[in-house]
């Protein structure tokens, strides 16, 4: 608890000091190209001559309020994350439930008889998902499935969460959005599935070892009794920390993922703020992944407190 | 020669002997050679020209045909001879960016495991603060405060991509330190700097080996991923950077599959190849890892 409040205050202070760092006329890069009263230049730019330590401590009342609009749409960083950040959910919550269920069904048929032909062919299949760029595969799966190469008709749409027009609140709009989820959400299920399913899998082979096992089969249980009801369950912990600790990981994907498919999301908007480079919004991208993974280990930690009593005493 | 020599190069050999009986291993080395070797020679084999926009021959997105074995891109060169000189370039950050990478975490996990107090737990702070930060939107952060270039790039995953090394680097140090052979010397009167640089850097020297082919791996999937979202040198093609041309230039759309599925296909086998001759190599070092 106290160390995920120490790593917060240092990212909220990181974040100050790296971007006063850079080179340059932040204002100027601001006005450039618009009209804007110069009488609020002058302020803007008053606050940004104050001496540094003051700035600071302003900053640190309130980290979250920043006080420059984002350079390239000129309106207020955090209204435009609080839009994005429903696509960006959507996408990830929809990919992550589907990547566990799957991965971790692979891992117990993997760990239950590791060595075996199951086995040999998943994680062969993993490792080589493990080593995939995932934009790559986003964009083999849009020049097959999508652009009409190699004579398959396109099916899904080239990108974007529904087609210009839909109204997304019907109906027919939600199964619009739901047609253009597809592809993206494939393409994260498949590169998050092979983590899941690696840890998965040894987990269920640590178990394996365990005398509790030994006893239960020599109670005489069956073999999918004995996995179902004292293997799987132990063997689950580790997994399921997991998927909170991998977010870091997951936001990686959603970046290029949603570069890719124009996803209208938090990861489109972080390529959008780094194209520009807009300072402000990429300032506040920034503090918001870093507190949304910060939250997501201290789950993990507090998990691992509540379901294995081991780390309690 | 000394004794101590001699053993080294003993176990060296044992080493050599029972990484050629591992078949996944010896496929990832093969495999790397290929690619180490195209690397090399491609300054030898590639025309200058043939990287130069205003000297290509071909037209535009041409599929492949004979004398464009893998087809052209947006302004009519040669991708075959692109991915080649890409080779050389993602290798190079990955190997460069790798060995900052291995300084860092080698010198942060020994000294962390080594000294106790105040100035150990802040190099644990500071570890775990890495491990925690989510890398790309620190990577791109950091990567647009010092700008685009190719040394920035390996100098941001050299210090973004260190963590995971240190921490497993103190947990080996911490169970070296319990050993009788340091008490020894530290009875004798070595002081700090000879019980780490002669005691503990030598034995946690293999685990530093296999843990550096696993970082190359994942440093060439961050070089790939951060050259494709345009924080590279745009001049210098590599993989990644070619991806990025391919997305920007409309390849996608245009169902131009040989501009993009080669690229992909190259890293995958060079972070395959890494990762199977890393964890052959940590099966021999540290065979209890290993499961």
């Amino acid at each position: 608890m106290l160390r995920a409040f120490i790593t917060l205050a240092f990212v909220v202070i990181f974040n100050f000091f790296l971007f006063r760092m850079l080179p340059g006329d932040p204002i100027g890069l601001y006005a450039r190209g618009r009209n804007q009263d110069p009488e609020q230049l002058v302020e803007l730019r008053r606050a940004l001559n104050k001496p540094l330590l003051e700035q600071f401590l302003t900053y640190l009342r309130n980290p979250f309020d920043s006080t420059i609009d984002s350079t390239r749409f000129s309106r207020p960083v955090w209204e435009m994350i609080g839009e994005r950040l429903w696509p960006t959910l959507l996408l990830l919550g929809t990919a992550i439930l589907l990547a566990s269920i799957i991965g971790i069904w692979i891992g117990i048929r993997a760990g239950w008889k590791p060595g075996g032909r199951f086995d040999r062919i998943s994680t062969g299949s993993t490792l080589i998902l493990y080593s995939m760029p995932e934009f790559w595969l986003g964009m083999m799966l849009l020049i097959v499935f999508a652009a009409g190469a190699f004579g398959i008709p396109g099916m899904f749409p080239v990108g974007g969460i529904s087609t210009p027009g839909v109204d997304t609140s019907s109906p027919m709009g939600w199964l619009n959005v739901l047609w253009h989820l597809v592809l993206p959400c494939t393409t994260l299920v498949l590169i998050y599935l092979a983590d899941y399913a690696l840890v998965m899998r040894s987990s269920l082979i640590d178990e394996r070892k365990q005398e509790y096992l030994t006893l239960a089969r020599a109670k005489g249980l069956r073999d999918a009794m004995v996995r179902k009801r004292h293997a799987v369950p132990n063997a689950l912990l580790p997994t399921v920390t997991l998927i909170f600790l991998s977010l870091g990981f997951v936001v990686t994907g959603a970046i290029t993922v949603e570069t890719v498919f124009s996803w209208p999301g938090l990861g489109l908007l972080t390529y959008e703020a780094l194209r520009g480079p807009d300072i402000p919004l990429l300032q506040a991208i920034f503090l918001m992944f870093s507190i949304a993974v910060i939250v997501a280990n201290l789950i993990a930690e507090l998990l691992y407190v509540v379901f294995d009593p081991r780390v309690r005493s | 020669m000394s004794i101590s020599a001699q053993r080294r190069r003993s176990s060296l050999a044992q080493f050599a002997h029972s990484f050629r009986q591992d078949r996944t291993g010896m496929t990832g080395l093969v495999i790397l050679a290929i690619f180490i070797a195209t690397a090399i020679l491609a300054p030898i084999l590639i025309p200058d020209e043939a990287l130069d926009v205003t000297k290509a021959g071909g037209g535009r997105f041409e599929s492949p045909s004979f004398s464009y074995p893998l087809g052209t891109d947006e302004v009519g060169r040669s991708i075959l001879l692109m991915l080649a000189w890409g080779t050389r370039i993602s290798l190079t950050v990955g190997l460069a960016a790798t060995l900052i990478s291995m300084v860092i975490g080698t010198t942060f996990g020994i000294m962390a495991g080594h000294f106790r107090g105040v100035g150990s737990q802040a190099l644990v702070g500071v570890t775990d603060w890495f491990l925690v930060i989510p890398f790309l939107p620190l990577a791109i952060v950091l990567a647009t405060v010092l700008g685009p270039s190719t040394l920035n790039l390996i100098i941001v995953i050299g210090i973004t991509s260190w963590a995971g090394t240190a921490r497993l680097i103190r947990a080996q140090t911490l169970s070296i330190e319990g050993r009788p052979y340091l008490e020894r010397s530290k009875a004798l009167g070595a002081g700090n700097w000879y019980q780490m640089s002669r005691h503990v850097l030598p034995n946690v020297f293999p685990l530093v080996l296999a843990n550096t082919t696993l970082t190359v791996a994942i440093v060439i999937l961050s070089e790939t991923t951060l050259s494709f979202l345009g924080l590279g040198d745009p001049g210098a093609p590599s993989w990644g950077a070619l991806l990025d041309r391919a997305f920007s230039s409309g390849a996608v759309s245009r169902g131009a599959w040989w501009y993009v599925l080669p690229p992909g296909i190259c890293v995958v086998l060079v972070v395959l190849a890494f990762t199977l001759v890393g964890r052959a190599m940590e099966r021999i070092v540290d065979p209890r890892r290993a499961s």
